[in-house]
């Protein structure tokens, strides 16, 4: 059995754990905007009018 | 990314690259300029659909097209990352510089692809999504990878994965594919040839050495020229049909007449103009100027259109 690495960074350089975190915060964003969108989407099946009259 | 190809002088960089880029070089891997035009040509076939659709789901369609058209520009680069390497004008690119790894490229083309795909088929319809995921399979597939670096004719064959989107967007609003929306995709498709063969013709020995049979360098420049006029009179009278079917309005028409025949000028000036810089600058104002023709175009089928929809949801 391999010892486990007790450095928290994995051995990953400033700037890729900088990059590593914009990658996480711009995926979260990403999930969150389809989370919205998708939201939107249900409502406005549900009740085309709801959101914008006259809209199909 | 040929198989005979040796991959090595980038590839030892890319796998140490696990975190080394950020988004920037992700969304760079989208190829952003061409899914603008993507973006604007899927806006008008949603705009120019029969039965009209609701602005949450047509933004939402839009989105998911944008999104399928980056995931082809990510698996192109994956693909690409031998030649793209060897050229003065990609090498810059996430992959070849080792920024990204091609297999990061590749899950991540892929993981875009099946999303996008996916949710078109959530938000609109199966017709939709089925043009979706066939636009991306004839853009990597037979063109990338197939139709490339095979035959001088791959921008010409190829083009037609470009033109797919105001199809795709009108059968996303619409659930069907109108006649208007053909029209359009015979606009982009007979817009490409010449757009990228004027870049070709200055980047010829850039395509010449990585191996790539791009028409200057297979058929010669001024076949290559002759075939950039004839497209260009081609293409000038079909810009002017979705005026006279009443898809565009009298701006349009205007625009597309004028548009049109500014195009067939830098044509014909390519076609006379074949020594020494002079011949480099014509060629690059004719891409340049293609580039304009297509976004006014496609920018003014969607403000006409844009307005009246804006009317007609009272705003």
């Amino acid at each position: 059995m391999s010892a486990v690495s007790s450095d928290p960074t994995g051995g990953l350089t400033p700037a890729q754990l900088r990059n590593r975190r914009l990658r996480n915060i711009a995926i979260g964003l990403a999930v969150a905007f389809l989370a919205a969108l998708f939201y939107a989407i249900t409502i406005v099946k549900m009740a085309p009018g709801l959101i914008l009259k006259g809209a199909s | 990314m040929s198989l005979a190809t040796d991959n090595s002088a980038f590839s030892p960089a890319a796998a140490e690259s696990a975190y080394l880029a950020g988004p920037r070089e992700f969304f760079s891997l989208l190829k952003p300029r061409v899914m603008s035009l993507v973006i604007l040509t899927a806006l008008a076939g949603i705009l120019i659909a029969p039965h009209g659709v609701h602005p949450v789901v047509g933004f939402a369609a839009l989105t998911a097209i944008a999104i399928g058209a980056g995931a082809s520009g990510a698996l192109n680069m994956w693909w690409d990352a031998d030649i793209d390497a060897r050229m003065a004008r990609t090498r810059l690119r996430a992959v070849p510089s080792g920024l990204i790894a091609p297999r990061e490229a590749l899950g991540f083309g892929l993981t875009l692809s099946f999303l996008s795909v996916m949710s078109l088929a959530l938000i609109a319809n199966m017709l939709a999504a089925a043009l979706l995921a066939f636009t991306i399979f004839y853009y990597v597939v037979i063109y990338t990878i197939w139709l490339k670096r095979l035959t001088p004719q791959n921008i010409v064959i190829g083009g037609a994965a470009g033109a797919l989107p105001p199809i795709v967007g009108c059968a996303a609003a619409s659930g069907s594919v109108s006649l208007d929306s053909i029209w359009l995709f015979a606009i982009i498709f007979m817009w490409t040839p010449p757009h990228f063969w004027a870049l070709a013709l200055v980047k010829a020995r850039d395509y010449e050495r990585v191996g790539v049979p791009m028409m200057p360098n297979v058929k010669g420049a001024d076949r290559t020229r002759l075939e950039i006029l004839v497209y260009s009179l081609l293409l000038a009278p079909l810009g002017l049909v979705p005026w006279f079917t009443g898809v565009g309005g009298w701006l349009y028409g205007v625009a597309a007449l004028g548009l049109g025949l500014g195009f067939c000028v830098h044509a014909v000036r390519v076609y006379l103009v074949r020594d020494g810089l002079d011949a480099n600058k014509r060629a690059m104002a004719l891409f340049g100027f293609s580039i304009f023709y297509l976004f006014s175009l496609f920018g003014l089928l969607v403000i006409e259109h844009g307005f009246g929809l804006l009317a007609r949801w009272g705003l």
